[in-house]
């Protein structure tokens, strides 16, 4: 960020998560009431002291229009709340209520997201995100695109396959420790991931995401109050957000030079990291960004299992901050980078670098 | 599980039928594949955007110049499709590819219509299947399908 | 300052426009239509709602935080984003919250003469409103605060859906003030 600014601090003080292959006992509404009660307890403020409220979801996903408005009721949104809402992953959501908290008029921040892709088709979903005269008439599904960015990446010797099955591994091994992941094993080999079907060539059944049910809320506090609300805050030190063309033919796929970006103007290399949690829905994803970021091997990638091991539409990207505030405000690391993309074959990317004290 | 403990479910379909307006330069586009032609646009640094756009998507200015490519390419990258996706315009096991067309500095989305995945490989040949009828729609192309002959790209 | 109403260069710039096809009626437009399919799964307590509707009974939701009563039920009390887990069974009569004479068909609805009176019914022993229809009367007699009944389908055509009652009609009872009428939730909770 530019030094010349001046910033107020601004920290994640509380977070809640929860990730499941289906939701079929409760609706977005009831499980976002539970994660909101348990996010907003662990730092022990009401409704009525947080100063902004911003959610993220998808209506397409969720086959009703304006939804976000029901899952208000989880919030408690009387006496009328100060809330916004976007069309995104709960981390775009994040970043407008740092917008906001910036502003200086208000100390807290409520931000959540959600999404329960099992009740409909997610890749039909994403499918209409595409270009509606070139693109979205042929209804190319999300893996097929990611697959084709997958194989790009093989033809010009930039991954292997063994490469890939590499980060299907450290995933399901992280996931093993991690209540939300679903597609985990203790003692998977790259053998057996190697020997796996392909699903859409060149990827594998443990290539591409396990896409689940689930939300994620997060609590936002500024300077004095941070500390007031939590011991250890994970205090935002960069965050940025980043986007490329979405015409797939113009990109060169094997690269995200928006994540790049992102990283490069949230500070993310200009210090060691000791945690990244980065939202890809392939292994090769993960890979290209592994590359974007300049991670090394000192810092630890996706203690959380990631999306393969769990990923929820519209929340995923809010589950990655979550997973690095986590451990810094439980003293596991000092220093993160947290990532959130959207649109095809990591199109748009925000990147958030989080430090404790 | 007695008919009245089973938890209640109700199948909702939600359908948006749209139409959009294409403007001059997606009409021209379109306009070529009812005519059995395809069309990109020039950039200011004289390369060539297939399917064309009205802005450069890199520096935003607006593109005019409208200019006939072939109708034969290279597959970039590809994928194999099976089973077809149900809204698909396809009924069978297909590729799907970036394709950039002979005359094209950019590739665009479309299936090539082969036989298997062992068929494929990245760098191969294809030629434009037109459909007998047209509309002026991207589905106009029936698809790419391989050329006989090798020619190393 | 460039004139902020001048079209967008899209539609201003002259287009070059290949001879081939430049005499040519343009395509201009594209259909793209979309479907999307979903299963509905209802929430517990919406599940539960709809078993004892199909049986006639109207079930509400009691909010642990004050006692107001929500209908249909959620399973959260939206004023204070709690959960809520009590139901109670609610009375089938009540009195008109809210209404208005509404000019346009329901489809599927073919039994309804135009126009047609649509209300906030607000059940005896709850602090919300429930929309439906007001008949069994003239429309220019429906009035804020007028005491009404549910009418239920028969019985054979009751199932677990929201279409169990056909409508609302007046009990002949003394209508309750305009002054105490409507929404009880939010304005007078402890009422």
């Amino acid at each position: 960020m530019n030094e010349s600014h001046n910033f107020r601090d601004v920290a994640v003080v509380s977070v809640a998560s929860h990730q499941t292959k289906t939701l079929s006992e409760v609706n977005e509404v009831q499980l976002m009431a539970d994660l909101i009660s348990k996010c907003r307890n662990s730092a022990g403020v009401t409704q009525e002291e947080i100063g902004f409220t911003c959610s993220g979801s998808s209506d397409f996903l969720a086959g009703q229009a304006f939804s976000f408005v029901h899952t208000l009721d989880s919030v408690g949104a009387f006496p009328p709340i100060s809330e916004s809402h976007v069309e995104m992953d709960g981390a775009f959501a994040l970043y407008e209520a740092w917008v906001k908290l910036q502003i200086g008029e208000v100390d807290t921040a409520l931000v959540y997201s959600y999404g329960k892709p099992s009740a409909g088709s997610i890749i039909d979903v994403l499918a209409t995100q595409l270009d509606p005269y070139y693109v979205s008439p042929l209804w190319p599904d999300c893996f097929s695109l990611a697959a084709l960015q997958a194989r790009l990446l093989l033809d010009k010797g930039l991954i292997s396959l063994e490469k890939m099955a590499e980060i299907s591994k450290r995933s399901q091994k992280n996931g093993f420790d991690n209540p939300n992941a679903v597609r985990s094993s203790k003692d998977v080999s790259i053998e057996n991931l190697m020997n796996e079907p392909t699903i859409v060539d060149p990827l594998r059944v443990s290539d591409i995401s396990e896409i689940t049910d689930g939300g994620c809320a997060v609590i936002l506090a500024t300077g004095d109050k941070a500390k007031s609300l939590c011991e250890r805050p994970a205090w935002i030190k960069g965050i940025d957000h980043r986007v490329d063309s979405h015409t797939l033919g113009v990109r060169d796929l094997t690269r995200s030079s928006s994540a790049f970006l992102a990283a490069e103007k949230a500070g993310g290399n200009i210090d060691r990291l000791d945690v990244a949690e980065i939202h890809g829905m392939t292994s090769a994803q993960e890979l290209i960004l592994e590359k974007e970021f300049c991670l090394t091997e000192e810092t630890q990638i996706n203690p959380s299992g990631g999306c393969l091991a769990s990923d929820t539409m519209m929340a995923s990207g809010l589950i990655r901050i979550s997973e690095v505030a986590r451990r810094i405000i439980s003293g596991q690391a000092d220093r993160g980078l947290a990532h959130a993309t959207s649109g095809p074959c990591l199109q748009q990317n925000l990147v958030c670098v989080l430090e404790g004290e | 599980m007695s008919e009245s403990e089973k938890p209640l479910k109700a199948e909702l379909t939600v359908e948006y039928p749209f139409t959009r307006t294409t403007g001059k330069v997606i009409g021209a586009f379109m306009t070529g594949l009812r005519e059995k032609r395809l069309f990109g646009i020039k950039r200011s640094d004289g390369s060539v955007l297939v399917p064309p756009l009205e802005y450069d998507p890199i520096t935003s200015e607006p593109l005019t110049e409208m200019v006939e490519v072939s109708q034969s390419g290279v597959v970039e990258t590809w994928t194999w499709i099976d089973p077809p996706r149900p809204q698909s315009p396809w009924d069978a096991p297909h590729a799907l590819t970036l394709i950039r067309l002979d005359g094209s500095d950019t590739s665009m989305l479309h299936a090539v219509l082969a036989g298997s995945p062992s068929e494929m490989r990245t760098g191969m040949r294809v030629s434009a299947k037109w459909k007998e009828e047209r509309v002026g729609h991207i589905t106009d192309l029936e698809g790419f399908i391989p050329e006989t002959k090798e020619v190393d790209s | 300052m460039t004139d902020p109403n001048s079209p967008p260069a899209s539609l201003s710039e002259d287009v070059k426009i290949p001879e081939s096809i430049s005499g040519l009626e343009p395509v201009r437009s594209v259909r793209s239509p979309i479907k999307l399919v979903y299963d509905f799964v209802p929430s517990p307590p919406v599940q539960e709602y709809l078993r004892s509707y199909s049986k006639k009974k109207i079930l509400g939701h009691r909010s642990p935080v004050d006692g107001a009563v929500f209908v249909p039920p959620r399973g959260v009390d939206p004023r204070h984003g709690v959960l809520i887990e009590e139901s109670v069974e609610l009375s089938d009569r009540g009195h008109v919250g809210n209404f208005c004479v509404t000019h346009l068909p329901i489809p599927g609805r073919d039994d309804l003469d135009i126009p047609y009176v649509s209300a906030w019914i607000h059940l005896d022993g709850a602090n919300v409103g429930f929309l439906g229809l007001v008949a069994g009367c003239e429309n220019d007699e429906v009035h804020i605060g007028m005491r009404v009944q549910a009418v239920w389908k028969k019985e054979e055509e009751l199932g677990n859906t929201a279409e169990n009652i056909l409508y609302w009609k007046p009990t002949g009872e003394p209508s309750v003030p305009v002054e105490k009428a409507g929404n009880r939730a939010w304005d007078q909770p402890n009422e």
